[in-house]
């Protein structure tokens, strides 16, 4: 087994919001009204359901609630466990599902504020990503604003399938205005299900939507970088979380190859594709889908050329590894420190800046 | 290096081509806008016959949906997987970094000073003399 390092980030933790009265506290009058009155219930998406392996480790699992609901498991689980001196929260509550671009935004404002109130100000160690009613850019973009002021937040998160390819200009503003106050966009596993979560049409089963994810990463990176997001926001950095990263090689090999033949339908793409992932894109570490052979992992990041993509995680409480074994095998103790540590460091440039609570 | 008269002038009117063999070499010779251009007829990526692709213009840009669209007709793009090569000095674009490199200096430079991309088609020295279009090779 690979040992993980003390003072490590993670950078792909669940809170579980309980129920949508968990967040009624956080929400105005009006939407509180509107939340009991309709008998509105909770926001479940079929991308984990409570009771799929896939949505929390069987020892994770709590006697009652949603996984990942208490911090005092996180702490003891995850944060105590592998001795970490940061760690990401990324909300996976289904905001993005709904059509209503007021009543997303009012629930984004309260999830982000709950985050707030009922995790990092609980934990020194916790960081958060802030949630978007990406329904709405101007509201987007004006909750990105509210919350940036908290140096705790110190990204954007988004889902991999939303309702159109997120390379298009009509999320730009978003990505501006990320870029400018010096966040990341984090792009993570899930589904609005507005659209197929796959391209293919609906599947049948949850494992085609799980796997289908890979695609759908692959499928938004050819979008972000064709489309110029990279050109436009060079200083913009994106981590696609829970995304896989062994389907990198053979992607970026089949986007160069197409690439250099019709480089003329996109000239603002005027770097190389793997150059571009290089500089401005990051994975999360887990899930790691590589046999467990350290030959064939360290082959897999020979091809990637670059030992500062991978991002430390433990996708908590997604079941994605038992026991200590957070870390693949075969991984050299100089990757350990740079995947623990040196690449969160250098993608999230608020964990270097001294936090001051508000 | 011989001298090889190809043809008249007169056969090669601005906009046309000819392909010719030159001892056992395939070669192409345009006229673009009046002036000659001499292409070995074969792609350096997998051997294509590259001249046979059409003329097009060079694609560049500062920011995304901006397109600047120059040399136009001096741009050859291959049959069979697109990439762009300069008529006049080989050079490949599939690799646009490099060409921005080379943008600083006004296109009047001969190729010699130019940074080179993995793939340089080769060219051929064409000259008019006496109203004779002549290969050099």
């Amino acid at each position: 087994m690979t040992s993980p390092i003390a003072g490590g980030v993670d950078c792909d933790l669940h809170p579980a919001v309980p129920h949508l009265t968990s967040l009624v506290p956080y929400m105005t009058d009006y939407w509180r009204d509107q939340v009991t009155t309709r008998g509105m219930a909770d926001l479940i998406s079929q991308s984990y359901p409570v009771n799929s392996p896939i949505s929390s480790r069987p020892d994770w699992r709590p006697a009652q609630g949603k996984p990942g609901s208490a911090i005092a498991d996180m702490q003891a689980q995850a944060l105590d466990k592998f001795g970490t001196a940061y760690g990401i929260c990324n909300p996976l509550y289904g905001v993005q599902m709904v059509f209503s671009e007021d009543m997303a935004n009012a629930f984004c404002r309260a999830l982000n504020d709950w985050l707030v109130k009922e995790w990092l100000d609980k934990d020194d160690r916790l960081r958060g990503s802030i949630v978007i009613p990406v329904q709405s850019i101007e509201k987007a973009v004006a909750e990105i604003e509210r919350c940036a002021e908290d140096k705790r937040f110190v990204q954007v998160l988004m889902l991999v399938m939303g309702d159109i390819p997120l390379g298009k200009r009509y999320y730009w503003p978003i990505y501006a205005a990320a870029e400018r106050l010096g966040l990341p966009i984090g792009i993570h596993a899930g589904s609005a299900y507005h659209n197929p979560p796959s391209s293919v049409g609906w599947g049948s089963y949850h494992i085609e939507d799980y796997v289908a994810q890979a695609q759908a990463f692959q499928t938004q990176l050819t979008s972000l970088i064709v489309e110029g997001v990279f050109a436009r926001h060079p200083n913009l950095k994106m981590v696609m979380l829970e995304s896989g990263f062994t389907w990198l090689a053979p992607f970026l090999w089949r986007l160069h190859k197409f690439w250099r033949g019709i480089r003329m339908e996109t000239p603002w793409v005027d770097r190389a594709p793997l150059e571009i992932v290089r500089s401005n894109i990051r994975f999360s570490l887990q899930p790691v889908d590589a046999p467990p052979e350290p030959d064939t992992l360290n082959r897999l990041f020979d091809h990637m050329q670059s030992d500062e993509l991978i991002l430390f995680s433990t996708d908590y409480p997604h079941w994605q590894f038992d026991g200590d074994a957070v870390l693949p095998e075969g991984l050299s103790p100089d990757l350990v420190r740079k995947i623990m540590i040196d690449n969160p460091l250098a993608t999230y440039s608020r964990l270097r800046v001294k936090e001051t609570t508000p | 290096m011989a001298r090889h008269v190809i043809a008249p002038v007169d056969e090669l009117p601005p906009g046309s081509r000819k392909f010719l063999e030159i001892d056992g070499r395939p070669i192409a010779v345009f006229n673009v806008k009046g002036e000659f251009f001499g292409l070995l007829n074969r792609c350096p990526h997998q051997g294509a016959a590259l001249c046979e692709g059409p003329l097009i213009g060079l694609a560049t840009s500062s920011d995304p949906g901006e397109i600047e669209y120059t040399k136009l007709g001096e741009i050859i793009r291959c049959p069979w997987h697109g990439w762009e090569f300069d008529i006049r000095t080989g050079q490949s674009y599939c690799d646009p970094r490099r060409f921005r490199v080379r943008a600083y200096p006004v296109n009047v430079e001969p190729g010699t000073h130019l940074v080179k991309g993995p793939y340089v088609a080769e060219t051929v020295r064409v000259a008019v003399e006496s109203d004779y279009v002549v290969v050099e090779l």
